[in-house]
């Protein structure tokens, strides 16, 4: 019993952590009907300057706030550059632009500071926040960090002109147009708050798996699985999704365990964690294609 | 009268090439390509980008030690070329960077290739070739097998060995040994369970938990939890940097305190136990062969000195902490040896010949103790190592060198 309690608790905090970056992914799709590949890189990449400033002698909380800042004018500045070009071309040449982004951002991480693992300072307090041992307190902290984000991007969407207004460009363009919203501003605007949000994610995750290039890889994965399974066009509907992959694939090798215990036999494990989580995924968008709080998108034709 | 040094230099060879009467040619020795009177051509592949590209420094160090040799005259007069290239650890890349090596370069050997999968993609492709595979970078315990393979050869204490004498020391340690054993789902981490199974020989059901993660899982703490369940008093850590940094802090935050063994791979003080917090890695055990640059014990030790001398003359841009400075060095004094025991006969077979019969060569930066013995059956070059244990903020050596010799 105290391990399931464990394994829940574990699952919840590695689904924080997916949950964070899957709320990065929908800012984008959500204001620009696109899905960044580069996403998990360019996070990686703000916490590396985070980690830097801290490195200076900048306090924790400073250099968060500067890395936040620093991204949103480099998520405003990718799209100005290297996707306004873009804006009439195939969905296929983004998708490469995309990868591209993902391989530039690794390199050059991994040139500048290295590929040599590195620790990352937690910023929440060890003491107040400790339960029993059962989950640690940046565990926590990143939970708690998470619904902040969440719900500022809530309040920004539903109930400013601004949010409205993105909403409007990424969803029909033209009409947007017509209506005086000025689409242009509007998407970089949305590669700003994306590259924002992933900053947030990236500099909750380091401290749990460590500072390197690569620390991503694997997270990028399960973040679009949660982020599809809640639903990639509604936020709350991601993170929900985020929690729910990481407590799956805990209770997938859990009782996998206990199977084994009971009959002899192996069935399930360790290994297969991410195949279940991803069938799971699968048999969900195949019955409720726009995940499980999406909204279905009707497009007139 | 006074004789020019180049008089004196062209009378000898002539004297020398009347001396060798018989060989048509006027060659001082016997050579399959790659190797000449002046030259020796060596290859090598090294992940100078992409994931693994940390060890980039191993193959910087190795150019850096040739450059020593060839200032100092070379091996019996002949210059070392070393031709190292870039396989971005990918095995298809090394495929394609070592047919050039070998067939347009035309070297006499390989030399030091790195990483497992990447040299399980060439192992039968330079035994096909007859090419001498020497001294991998890699602790694999399938490259010494010279029934089937003769012409590849492996170098450090290989991961299967390394498991046997950990087993061999929970046995005689740990009072009602149980074990639990977190391993790397590929064949590095099968290697070294495969070790630790034979080690155990009869008492192999001590191993009452066994969980694997992926390279993919971004945390291992789901198994340590399934681990710590098992009520075990060992734990067997077959992890990667990353990982070995998390299964240690997750073990000490979830409150588990068994005897902990830490694989060789990931020793590194600054990038797996600073990470993982020096007060959650005391008391860690772990297996050394090679002297440690930050341990202030060697730093009057000859080889120690002659290492630092040749780091500030020709690796001078290279960081002194890190382990990849000393293996190179090291695993290249080897290769030296064994060149120059070749002496004129620079064919292939001659060199493997050569490189399955070292005795006892005692090699600068191995730890006291632990010598390099290889035969035409024996083709593990390093089969001891001494176990540390994690204090403070270093490794501390304790006990005698253990070995598994021969097996």
């Amino acid at each position: 019993m105290e391990q399931l309690i464990q394994q829940v608790a574990s699952g919840l905090a590695n689904g924080a952590i997916y949950a964070c970056v899957a709320l990065a992914l929908v800012m984008i799709f959500v204001s620009t009907s696109h899905i960044n590949f580069a996403q998990g890189e360019m996070a990686m990449f703000s916490t590396y300057l985070s980690w830097q400033l801290i490195q200076w002698g900048v306090g924790y909380w400073p250099a968060f706030v500067i890395a936040v800042l620093v991204s949103f004018v480099g998520g405003v500045l990718i799209e100005r550059t290297i996707l306004r070009p873009l804006h009439t071309a195939p969905i296929l040449s983004v998708v490469v632009v995309f990868i591209g982004l993902l391989a530039v951002f690794n390199s050059v991480a991994g040139t500048i500071w290295s590929y040599l693992i590195k620790e990352y300072p937690s910023p929440f307090p060890k003491e107040a926040l400790d339960l029993a041992g059962l989950i640690g307190a940046h565990q926590v902290g990143v939970v708690i960090v998470t619904l902040v984000v969440l719900s500022a991007l809530y309040v920004f969407f539903r109930y400013t002109p601004l949010g409205l207004a993105m909403r409007a460009a990424a969803q029909n363009p033209v009409s947007a147009r017509l209506a005086g919203v000025r689409v242009d501003s509007m998407l970089a605007l949305g590669w700003g708050l994306a590259a924002a949000v992933g900053a947030v994610a990236g500099m909750m995750v380091a401290h749990i798996v460590y500072l390197e290039p690569n620390m991503m890889g694997g997270i990028l994965l399960y973040a679009f699985a949660g982020a599809l399974l809640g639903g990639i066009t509604n936020p709350g509907g991601a993170v929900l999704g985020g929690f729910m992959v990481g407590v799956l694939e805990n209770l997938v090798a859990f009782f996998g365990n206990v199977i084994e215990k009971q009959t002899g036999v192996y069935i399930i494990g360790n290994g297969e964690k991410l195949t279940v989580a991803l069938i799971i995924v699968i048999c969900v968008l195949t019955l409720k294609p726009s995940g499980l709080f999406g909204r279905v998108v009707v497009t007139r034709v | 009268m006074s004789i020019t040094r180049r008089g004196f230099v062209g009378s000898a060879s002539v004297a020398a090439a009347t001396l060798a009467s018989g060989t048509a040619i006027a060659q001082k020795g016997k050579y399959d390509v790659g190797a000449s009177d002046t030259e020796i051509k060596l290859g090598h592949t090294n992940p100078y980008s992409g994931p693994a590209s940390a060890y980039g420094v191993i193959g910087k160090a190795i150019e850096a030690y040739w450059k020593m040799v060839n200032d100092k005259g070379g091996i019996n007069g002949r210059k070392v070329t070393f031709i190292s290239r870039d396989d971005g650890y990918s095995p298809p890349k090394t495929v394609e960077v070592v047919r050039q090596l070998v067939e347009q370069e035309k070297v006499l050997a390989l030399f030091n290739t790195l990483g497992t999968p990447t040299n399980t993609a060439i192992h039968k492709y330079m035994n096909a070739r007859k090419v001498p595979h020497l001294f991998l970078a890699t602790g694999a315990s399938k490259w010494g097998n010279p029934k089937e393979y003769p012409w590849t050869m492996g170098w450090q204490p290989d991961y299967h060995t390394e498991a046997v004498i950990y087993a061999k020391h929970m046995l005689e340690h740990v009072k009602d040994p149980k074990i639990a054993v977190l391993m790397q789902n590929d064949d590095y981490g099968k290697d070294y369970y495969e070790g630790l199974r034979d080690g155990l020989g009869k008492n192999v059901d001590k191993i009452v938990k066994h969980v694997t993660y992926e390279v993919t899982d971004p945390t291992v703490d789901s198994q340590v939890i399934q681990l710590k369940d098992s009520n075990a008093n060992i734990f067997f850590n077959i992890t990667t940097p990353k990982f070995a940094a998390q299964a240690i802090r997750k073990t000490a935050e979830i409150g588990w305190k068994p005897a902990h063994y830490l694989n060789n791979v990931s020793i590194s003080v600054a990038a797996v136990m600073k990470p993982a917090g020096f007060e959650n890695s005391q008391g860690i055990i772990s297996a050394f062969y090679l002297k440690d640059s930050t341990d202030k014990q060697w730093d009057s030790s000859e080889d120690m000195k002659a290492w630092r001398a040749w780091m500030a003359k020709y690796n001078p841009g290279a960081n002194p902490d890190d382990g990849g400075n000393i293996y190179a060095y090291a695993v290249a004094y080897t290769m030296h040896k064994t060149l120059e025991q070749c002496g004129n006969d620079l064919t292939r077979g001659n060199l493997m010949k050569q490189a399955a019969s070292l005795k006892k060569l005692v090699v600068p930066m191995l730890l006291p103790n632990i010598t390099v013995n290889t035969s035409a059956t024996d083709f593990y070059p390093i089969q001891s190592v001494r176990l540390a244990r994690f204090e403070g903020e270093t490794w501390k050596l304790f006990g005698e060198v253990m070995s598994n010799e021969g097996a």
